[in-house]
C-alpha cells in the first residue's frame, strides 16, 4: 500500500534544473486535485455572478427602475445592463487570467488543492502562456457543454454530424488522461503544466543536543556505538529512522529499538528508547556522512 | 518533547551569537553547515511568504535587493546539502524553499496592467506580423468561401438554405422591398439588446472556435473560414439580385470590416498553431506548439478586443449611421484603421 503510494509519487516527479544549475524536483498535480480546483473555482464564479445579479437587480428596484422604462429611465436601465455584462464577461474571463498571474499562479481554487502551474521545462510563466491556456477553456469546457446541451434537447433526431461533433469535444476532454504530463490541450499550447505547491516548515535537527551527544537525559546513561555497530546500516535505514523520530510514536520507537539492539547484539532494556535512537541516528549519520565527504557512500544494509 | 524543547532553547533563538556557539558545539559537520546557514533560509521563506500573500509593497527595500542573492544562496545550499548531509527533512524543505523562490524570482515580470500598455504599444502588432503567411492563407480561405458560396447559390438557389441559417425574410425570391428593409430604417431597435446579441452571437464563437479548432493541424480552421464566409457569398448574391449589392455592403462594412478582420486573425491564429505542429521543424512538437500557441494567444486578446469594437459598431453606429455613404465611409476608415495599426505602425523600428 504505502510502496504504490510512494510508487505513484515517483511517477508524477519531473527534474528541472535552475539557470543556477541546481536540479529542482517537481511532482505534477493528480488530475483529481485539478478537477476539484476546478469546481471550486467555478462554484465561487457561479456565487459571483449570482450575487452581482441580485446586487444589480436591488439596485434597478430601490431607485424604481423596470424594464419597460423609456426616456432617461431607459437608457439607466441600460446603463445597468452594460454593467452586469461587463461584470459577467470579467467573471467569466478574467477570473483565471488574474489569479493566475499572481504571484502564486493559481487561482482560488487551485490554492485550497495546493496545486499552481508553472512554465513546463523551467522557464519563466509568462502573460502570454496564462492567456493562452485560459482561452482554451472555454473550447474544452464549455463548447462541449453547450454542445451536449443542444444535442439531448434535439432528442432523437441527433444526425451523423452531431455525433462526430461530440466524438470531437469528447477528445478535448479525455485530452489530460491520453499523454503523460497529464497536459490539457490549454498546457499544451501554453507549455504550461499544474503542479503541487507544497509548503514546509524547517524541522528541528535531530542530531543537536542531549540526545545526538548520546546522552540519555532520563537516566544519565551514555550511548557509545563502535563502528562495527555502526557499520550494519546504510543512507535507506538512516531515513527511516529519521521519519520514526520525527514521528515520535512510543510503539514504534520501542519496536524499531528491539530491532536495532538484536542487529548490533546490545541488550539496551527498556524505557530510554527515545534517547538510544537519537544515539544511534546521531553517530550513525556522522559515520555515514564522513563516508560520504571521501567519496564512499552506503546505500543500504546490503551495500 | 521536553528534551526537545530544552535542544530547542539552545540554537533557535535569533541571537547570532547563540547561533554560532550552538554551531561549534554540534556534533556533526552538516549540522555545523546548517546552523550557519539557517538564519538566511528563514529570511528567505518569510520575504517568499509575504510575497505570495500578494504583499509586495510590505517588504522592505533591503529585502527585496536582498533575494536573488539570498535565492542564490538557498539553491547552493541545497546542492551542498544533497552532497553533504543526510538530513532527509533539511534537504527537502531547502528542495521546497528552493522551488518557491524560484518562483517569486523567475514569476510574471509585469502585472496585468503593464503588460496591456505592452501589448497595446506594439505587443499585439508584432505578434500579428509574425502571423504573416497564415494570414495569407486565412484570407485566402476567407475569398474562397465567398466565392464558393456565390457560386452554388448561383447555380441553385436551394443551396442557399443550407449555407444561411434561416428564419427571417431574406430568403431567395424576396422583393427588393423587404430586402431593402432589412438594412434600413432600424434605428428604433434597442441599441443594448442589439449589441448583447452581436457580441454574443455566432461571430465571437466563430473566431474562438477558429482559433481552438487550429489545434487540429489547422484543418478545422479552414473547413469554418470556408463555411462561414459561404454565407457571406450566398447574402451578397441575393442582394445582389435586386441589385441592392452596395447596399448590403454598406450595411455589412459598419461592423463587417472590423469583424470579418478579427475573424481573419482568429484563423489564422488557429492555422499558425497547427502549422507549427504539422510542421515543428528542429524543435519538439510540444515545444514548438508552446512557441505557438503563445503568439496564436497575443493575437487572439486583440481578437477579443476587435469583437468588441464591432460589436459597439453594430449597436449603434449602423443604427445611428441610415444611409449607405456614411456606413462605407465607417467602414473604410475602420479598415483603414486596423491595417494601419497593426501592420504599417511599428514602434522602435530603428531599434
Amino acid at each position: 500500500m504505502t510502496a504504490r503510494v510512494v510508487l505513484e509519487a515517483e511517477r508524477r516527479r519531473r527534474w528541472l534544473t535552475t539557470p543556477e544549475g541546481v536540479a529542482l524536483p517537481f511532482t505534477l498535480a493528480t488530475r483529481g486535485s485539478r478537477a476539484g480546483a476546478l469546481l471550486i473555482d467555478l462554484f465561487l464564479i457561479g456565487t459571483g455572478m449570482v450575487l452581482t445579479t441580485l446586487a444589480l437587480l436591488w439596485l434597478a428596484q430601490r431607485i424604481g427602475l423596470n424594464l419597460t422604462n423609456k426616456g432617461p429611465a431607459g437608457h439607466a436601465v441600460q446603463a445597468l445592463a452594460i454593467a452586469w455584462f461587463t461584470a459577467m464577461f470579467l467573471l467569466r474571463n478574467a477570473w483565471f487570467l488574474a489569479f493566475e498571474l499572481g504571484p502564486r499562479g493559481a487561482t482560488p481554487g487551485k490554492r485550497v488543492t495546493g496545486i499552481r502551474i508553472a512554465a513546463r521545462g523551467g522557464g519563466p510563466l509568462t502573460t502570454e502562456a496564462v492567456i493562452a491556456r485560459n482561452l482554451m477553456r472555454d473550447i474544452e469546457l464549455f463548447m462541449p457543454l453547450v454542445f451536449i446541451g443542444s444535442a439531448l434537447s434535439t432528442g432523437s433526431d441527433t444526425g451523423p454530424a452531431a455525433w462526430a461533433g461530440l466524438g470531437w469535444f469528447a477528445v478535448f476532454i479525455a485530452f489530460p488522461f491520453l499523454n503523460r504530463d497529464g497536459l490539457r490541450c490549454g498546457d499544451v499550447i501554453a507549455g504550461t503544466w499544474v503542479i503541487e505547491a507544497p509548503k514546509r516548515r524547517l524541522e528541528q535537527a535531530l542530531s543537536l543536543g542531549e540526545g545526538g551527544a548520546g546522552r540519555s537525559a532520563a537516566t544519565g546513561a551514555q550511548y557509545r556505538f563502535s563502528d562495527a555497530d555502526l557499520a550494519v546500516y546504510g543512507e535507506y535505514e538512516l531515513k527511516a529512522l529519521e521519519r520514526v523520530l520525527r514521528d515520535n510514536r512510543p510503539e514504534t520507537l520501542v519496536e524499531v529499538a528491539q530491532t536495532i539492539c538484536g542487529k548490533i547484539g546490545w541488550s539496551a532494556g527498556t524505557g530510554d528508547e527515545r534517547a538510544f535512537l537519537d544515539a544511534y541516528y546521531t553517530q550513525l549519520r556522522a559515520r555515514l556522512e564522513r563516508g560520504m565527504r571521501f567519496g564512499r557512500r552506503k546505500a543500504d544494509k546490503h551495500a | 518533547m521536553k528534551p526537545l524543547a530544552d535542544r530547542v532553547a539552545g540554537w533557535l533563538g535569533h541571537d547570532a551569537e547563540q547561533a554560532v556557539a550552538a554551531a561549534e558545539e554540534a556534533a556533526l559537520r552538516s549540522d555545523r553547515f546548517r546552523l550557519e546557514r539557517e538564519g538566511d533560509w528563514k529570511r528567505l521563506e518569510g520575504i517568499v511568504a509575504r510575497i505570495e500573500r500578494g504583499r509586495l509593497k510590505s517588504v522592505p527595500d533591503e529585502d527585496l535587493l536582498a533575494l536573488p542573492v539570498l535565492y542564490r544562496t538557498a539553491a547552493s545550499s541545497l546542492s551542498i546539502a544533497r552532497e553533504t548531509s543526510l538530513d532527509e527533512a533539511l534537504v527537502a524543505y531547502l528542495e521546497v524553499l528552493t522551488q518557491r523562490a524560484w518562483f517569486v524570482v523567475h514569476g510574471p515580470r509585469a502585472g496585468l496592467g503593464g503588460w496591456l500598455r505592452q501589448f497595446l504599444g506594439g505587443g499585439w502588432s508584432a505578434a500579428v506580423r509574425a502571423l504573416g503567411p497564415d494570414i495569407l492563407i486565412a484570407l485566402a480561405a476567407m475569398v474562397v468561401g465567398t466565392l464558393v458560396g456565390w457560386l452554388l447559390v448561383s447555380s441553385d438557389p436551394d443551396w442557399f438554405y443550407a449555407l444561411v441559417p434561416g428564419g427571417d425574410e431574406r430568403v431567395p425570391g424576396a422583393s427588393g422591398a423587404v430586402l431593402e428593409r432589412t438594412l434600413f430604417g432600424n434605428a428604433d431597435q434597442p441599441a443594448l439588446s442589439v449589441f448583447a446579441a452581436a457580441l454574443f452571437s455566432n461571430n465571437a464563437q466563430v473566431s474562438l472556435m477558429a482559433f481552438a479548432l487550429g489545434f487540429a493541424f489547422g484543418v478545422p480552421s479552414i473547413l469554418l473560414l470556408v463555411h462561414n464566409t459561404g454565407m457571406l457569398g450566398a447574402l451578397l448574391w441575393l442582394y445582389h439580385g435586386q441589385g441592392l449589392t452596395l447596399e448590403l455592403v454598406g450595411w455589412l462594412s459598419v461592423h463587417g470590416t472590423t469583424e470579418l478582420f478579427a475573424i481573419l486573425l482568429a484563423g489564422a491564429a488557429g492555422i499558425h498553431i497547427g502549422r507549427c505542429m504539422a510542421f515543428p521543424g528542429d524543435a519538439a512538437v510540444l515545444d514548438a506548439a508552446a512557441a505557438a500557441g503563445r503568439r496564436a494567444a497575443l493575437v487572439m486578446t486583440g481578437v477579443v478586443l476587435m469583437l468588441i469594437v464591432a460589436a459597439l459598431l453594430e449597436a449603434f453606429a449602423r443604427q445611428l449611421l441610415d444611409a449607405t455613404a456614411p456606413r462605407l465611409v465607417v467602414g473604410a476608415f475602420m479598415l483603414v484603421f486596423w491595417t494601419g495599426y497593426l501592420f504599417v505602425w511599428r514602434r522602435g523600428r530603428a531599434a
